[in-house]
């Protein structure tokens, strides 16, 4: 991403950046990324946290993270970390869950079969 | 996905590729969204039910929507005026749930052309349109809609008079625009039911034009 003249611009602040031509390729969107954007739904409309922790978690992560990562990818880290913020879960409870998760299977579809 | 008889997998007819996750080695980022959903529901936040509801609603919200609150716009002038005044409690007389965001809707003339974007984020009337596409959300569109709007729209393959106004509206979390496109006028003799159908997508962000019939 290029410098930023205004040190007060922020790198999501994006217009008026140079920028090249627009892809207009669409993929449809896969099940783990309307859940994580239902995850998101359900989070704000029983105010656990709100979209401006979202974007907080999202800008934080900088032009390095919206370069590499997809954008449900920002998304879940960006609400896992409001949840943990708002003491629902911990960090420690999380590493576990990943970790009895990651057992059940090598793919998705079968990571995804748990109690749920 | 061959491997997985979730509901959901046959939810989308538009005929784009899906991104190739379920039989594809389990990310990092899937193992975190399968692991906070458990955790949430463990924790009695949410529960599963709620969570598929909540995506049969997204599924369910397309540009129709958004095309019928048009069409209505274009047949009763007196809804449109409520509709330019106030987006989201117009849309609600139609049964459209739009929520505590503000729904400015922006109405193009011969002479003037809006067009939306959302230079912080994706912020997008989706309430009424689904979920943005792809490229509403690139860096791309994000920085150049509102520098060298012409020029994007013309990407679009919508080119514009010199003398028509081009005006850019950056929408934010709780402030979401849609364009209300120019009727044509080779359509006064269809009825609300068929203007619909006319209604596409970008014509409501301001990346499209209806074209004459």
């Amino acid at each position: 991403m290029e410098k930023i003249k205004n040190p007060e611009q922020r790198w999501h602040d994006m217009g008026g950046f140079p920028a090249g031509q627009i892809d207009k390729a669409q993929h449809d969107f896969a099940i783990w990324e309307k859940r994580v954007d239902a995850l998101l739904s359900l989070s704000t409309k029983k105010k656990l946290f709100t979209v401006d922790g979202l974007r907080r978690a999202l800008e934080d992560m900088g032009a390095d993270a919206f370069e590499k990562m997809t954008y449900y990818e920002r998304w879940i880290a960006a609400i896992n970390q409001n949840l943990i913020e708002s003491g629902i879960y911990s960090i420690e409870e999380l590493g576990n869950k990943m970790a009895e998760v990651k057992k059940r299977g090598e793919t998705y579809g079968a990571a995804q079969e748990g109690k749920s | 996905m061959p491997h997985d008889h979730h509901d959901h997998d046959h939810l989308s007819p538009s005929g784009h590729p899906y991104r190739q996750d379920n039989d594809e080695p389990l990310t990092y980022w899937q193992l975190m969204e399968i692991s906070v959903r458990e955790l949430m529901i463990e924790k009695g936040k949410f529960s599963a039910p709620e969570i598929n509801q909540q995506i049969d609603l997204m599924d369910s919200r397309s540009p129709a929507d958004g095309a019928t609150v048009v069409a209505r716009a274009w047949m009763d002038p007196d809804f449109k005026k409520r509709l330019l005044e106030n987006g989201a409690s117009a849309a609600e007389e139609l049964d459209f749930e739009i929520g505590p965001m503000h729904l400015v809707v922006v109405e193009n003339t011969p002479k003037i052309h809006n067009l939306i974007v959302c230079t912080l984020c994706s912020c997008y009337p989706r309430n009424l349109l689904g979920l943005p596409p792809d490229w509403y959300k690139t860096k791309e569109y994000r920085s150049r809609a509102v520098k060298e709007p012409r020029t994007v729209l013309t990407e679009f393959g919508v080119s514009l008079p010199e003398s028509t106004v081009v005006r850019v509206h950056d929408s934010t979390a709780d402030m979401r625009y849609l364009v209300l496109p120019l009727r044509p006028e080779s359509t006064a003799e269809m009825s609300e039911v068929e203007l619909r159908k006319l209604v596409s997508r970008d014509s409501m962000i301001g990346t499209g034009v209806i074209q004459e019939i």
